[in-house]
């Protein structure tokens, strides 16, 4: 039943419709992009603090249009309220935080619960005064995306664009700051200016986002996009590109779905679709998703057991015990402390790979392409061990365990360093140490 | 304004709801974590909301375990994407707050028109409604927002006095706490846990938001007033009450005075939280901005006129004692070593403080020691003059800026650290100069 209308307005079929959905989406990217800095610097909580210190500005706001005889209801007025009355808030965390030793947090939480509480105060006697209709101040908290109209949505796209242009712009210039403001300092940027620069924006898009999704939530568009496309990128661009593609999608996805049924308040459900989208980009995120991380970390103890493998084989035949399968077996479960039903299987999965082959007496051997591969492994282990011997001073007994934490992940210029240091380019060294396992080689 | 018995209820909620919030608080507030208050109350509405919508009722048990839930899912939450996700602190804490109280907020909407739950309530609490539903306990007719805050609040105080050990060594030192076998992983979700009690109980008194206030602003007071844990709990629940009795006073009492009705007690009781935190803020005997003001002027003016004493006994070494004073300021400032040679200011105020003390006195704009003031100036030359020796003999230092060094240090010198100076140098009778060293 609702989904035509649904379909109507994520068609933009009406003209209420474009208006909110314009404005909702420049919100969110206004808020995506300016995030990025905002969390890249670890200030996200600021703009919760600042977003509940506007509200006395806006109820003050709302006192002083009465008192001057006029209406209540003037957005750009109840705005510079709560402008003002953010920035001030703002000022007290800074001077709480240095004057005092209270951690950073503390002072957020104090100015963010006494604002709003005298916010609140305020609003109680605004309640209660007889003639003014103090209706619409409450937008303020909870948010009134539905009630957007033509000029509010003109402003907050004014806005956006501001904050585009702003971080185009400056983008070099935040970077530096966001990554290494000393090194900025030191190098004679102006890091307290930009730094202004970068909050004076955070304050502004929280205050045009506070009519339409409210004082609490507002953080959540400056806060969860940016954080969702953390997971997808390392390139700061490429972040905020995503961060305001994921602000633009909540803001029009959310206020779609508010549409289909009554009782849907838009300002939540835009932070729900942010949620949504952060859920996938936490679990699928192809940079640091949860489940790429898992399936990285999964092929590297696979290559690392493969390596280890090749390895242990490849001295099994050096010391001659390949008459048999089962003497390998022998020889690799005594020497690397590796249960048979485990080698077995790793060595199935090797032969699938391509590594391993079945030769005489039922003994695996290697193929070709393994053989290489084993003599890599090999000499980049012995080659370490050598290295520690001679340059490091690491008794014979040791070398091998500290060869073998390092031998996966040594790169090929490493590598290359290390044969010019030994001076031993092309051969296979021998084993520095005896191959045979402890208990075997005490007895021959 | 009116004191009715209603009031004593109102002010009896506040004051218990304080007093809860602000022990719970306490701890988030010396672990650093003031901010997980803030997640926690935000984040326990979607809890609050489920066991409205099942039980149709305020005051359940559902309530307070749908919270306690709640209040545990969100802390997991916020470490397991703070852990696996390598997302900054807060910025977890904002994602996980901000999702869990939209879809609370989506609830209420949804269940507004079948249950008694409006979002005003939840938010901004209804302390002026406690009196009107009331419960029969114990044979009497209590308010049931009492009775609640009451139950949070022995809940805190059972807590945290049968492990009262735990939490403060797992709040100041986790990895020794962890070392003696106490769980600080357990501790910390058993705060979380009761942070969230403690907040759904006092939602309904104070709201969602205000409960921040009630959590960190008293302990952050305490946290200004003193370094010892019993005495911190004890002047964080003080501070709440008081906070609680001013707070309705201020509501009631403060609008009319410019023509207006009352207003939220809850809200003026942020603002009394505030008012308390900056007072601390400002006059703290120890760590107040006044107090460190103080204390650094206190510092400036004792240099201030040691400098001038040193200055005085300086230039009239050597001449005897006579009645009649016959160093000018020029004197002073013209003098080879004089710290007054550039800077204007200092030395006429440095002479009058210290004429005030009756060490120095004047005739025809003319200065001298008195006997008060040779005895203090002394002191000051012989510690200047050990400090030079040691630094010539034990460090070194060239002739030409040993006065510097010892300058600085001569200021910050006692009579213990003076004796052992001497003593160190075996009672010297010069200095590298080889002037005096007075007794």
């Amino acid at each position: 039943m609702n989904v035509e209308r649904l379909l109507r307005t994520l068609l933009l079929s009406d003209y209420n419709t474009r208006v909110v959905v314009f404005g909702t989406v420049a919100l969110g990217i206004a808020g995506g992009v300016i995030g990025v800095f905002l969390l890249l610097r670890r200030r996200a909580l600021l703009a919760d603090a600042v977003s509940h210190a506007a509200l006395p500005g806006v109820a003050i706001a709302f006192l002083v249009l009465v008192a001057l005889g006029q209406s209540g209801r003037n957005l750009p007025v109840l705005m510079i309220g709560a402008l003002v009355s953010g920035l001030i808030g703002m000022g007290c965390v800074i001077v709480v935080n240095r004057y005092t030793r209270l951690s950073e947090d503390a002072a957020l939480g104090i100015v963010l619960s006494v604002f709003f509480g005298f916010g609140v105060a305020l609003l109680g006697i605004i309640q209660k005064m007889r003639g003014a209709a103090a209706a619409g101040l409450d937008s303020f908290i909870y948010g009134k995306t539905a009630s957007m109209i033509r000029s509010d949505a003109l402003l907050i796209g004014v806005v956006a664009v501001v904050v585009l242009i702003g971080t185009t712009l400056l983008f070099k210039e935040l970077r530096l700051i966001t990554f290494d403001p000393d090194f900025a300092a030191g190098d004679g940027w102006p890091v307290g200016t930009l730094d202004v620069t970068l909050m004076a924006l955070v304050v502004i898009v929280t205050v045009i986002g506070l009519q339409s999704v409210g004082i609490i939530l507002v953080i959540a568009l400056l806060i969860i996009p940016p954080a969702a496309a953390r997971f997808w990128t390392e390139s700061l661009r490429l972040m905020a590109v995503i961060s305001g593609l994921i602000g633009a999608l909540g803001g029009y996805l959310g206020t779609a779905i508010s549409g289909m049924a009554p009782r849907l308040p838009a300002g939540a459900v835009i932070v729900s679709v942010m949620g949504a989208a952060f859920t996938v980009s936490f679990l699928f995120g192809s940079e640091r998703g949860l489940v790429r991380v898992l399936l990285d970390s999964l092929a590297l103890r696979r290559r690392v057991l493969n390596q280890n493998l090749l390895r242990a084989l490849y001295e099994c035949e050096e010391t001659g015990c390949t008459d048999s399968a089962d003497g390998q077996i022998h020889y690799l479960s005594t020497a690397r402390g590796w249960s048979a039903p485990q080698l077995r299987r790793w060595i199935r999965r090797a032969t699938r790979q391509g590594l391993l082959t079945t030769g005489e007496n039922g003994c695996w051997d290697f193929t070709d392409h393994g053989r290489r591969e084993a003599t890599r492994v090999t000499r980049n282990h012995r080659l370490w061990e050598i290295y520690l011997l001679e340059h490091a001073d690491v008794a014979a007994a040791h070398v091998d365990q500290g060869a073998d934490l390092i031998e996966h992940v040594l790169g090929d210029a490493l590598v290359a360093e290390l044969e010019d240091v030994l001076a031993d380019r092309d051969a296979l060294p021998a084993s520095p140490h005896s191959l045979l396992p402890a208990n075997e080689a005490r007895t021959s | 304004m009116i004191w009715t018995p209603l009031d004593t209820w109102i002010v009896a909620a506040a004051a218990i709801a304080g007093a809860a919030c602000a022990l719970s608080g306490s701890f988030l507030v010396l672990r650093k974590m003031s901010m997980m208050g803030d997640a926690i109350s935000h984040a326990v509405l979607p809890g609050i909301a489920v066991a409205f919508i099942l039980t149709a009722s305020r005051a359940s048990g559902a309530l307070f375990i749908g919270a306690a839930l709640v209040g545990i899912l969100t802390a997991v939450l916020v470490q397991i994407i703070r852990q696996y996700g390598r997302v900054d602190h807060g910025a977890s804490m904002g994602v996980v707050f901000t999702v869990l109280f939209a879809i609370g907020l989506i609830l209420i909407e949804q269940a507004a028109g079948q249950v008694d739950i409006h979002p005003e309530h939840v938010l901004f609490g209804s302390v002026e409604l406690v009196p009107l539903y009331t419960i029969r306990v114990l044979g009497a007719n209590l308010p049931r927002g009492v009775v609640v805050v009451t139950i949070a609040l022995v809940a805190n105080l059972v807590v945290f006095a049968a492990l009262f050990k735990e939490f403060r060594l797992a709040t100041f030192d986790p990895e020794l706490a962890t070392t003696l076998g106490v769980n600080a992983k357990l501790m910390h979700y058993l705060l979380m846990t009761l942070v969230a009690i403690t907040t759904v109980a006092s939602f309904e008194v104070v709201g969602s938001i205000l409960v921040v206030a009630m959590l960190v602003v008293p302990g952050a007071t305490a946290h200004l007033l003193t370094r010892r844990l019993l005495p911190f709990l004890t002047v964080a629940v003080v501070v709440a009450i008081a906070a609680a009795v001013l707070g309705h006073l201020a509501a009631i009492g403060i609008p009319p005075l410019f023509g207006f009705e009352d207003t939220s007690t809850a809200g003026s009781m942020a603002v009394v939280l505030g008012g308390l935190f900056f007072v601390a803020f400002l006059f703290a005997p120890e760590h107040g901005v006044v107090a460190k003001a103080f204390a650094r002027i206190g510092l400036r003016v004792s240099i201030l006129t040691q400098d001038v004493l040193g200055l005085l006994a300086r230039v009239t070494e050597g001449t005897a004692s006579t009645s009649t004073p016959r160093t000018t300021t020029d004197t002073l400032r013209e003098y080879r070593r004089s710290p007054f040679r550039r800077r204007r200011s200092g030395l006429q105020l440095g002479l009058t403080l210290l004429r005030l003390r009756g060490l120095v006195r004047r005739r025809d704009g003319r200065y001298a020691l008195t006997g008060a003031g040779r005895d203090a100036a002394a002191g000051i030359l012989r510690t200047h003059r050990l400090w030079e020796r040691f630094f010539f003999d034990e460090a070194g230092v060239d002739l030409s800026e040993l006065h510097h060094a010892a300058d600085y240090l001569e200021h910050y010198t006692d009579a213990d650290l003076q004796g052992a100076l001497s003593e160190e140098l075996l009672r010297p009778a010069t200095d590298p100069r080889g002037r005096r060293i007075p007794e």
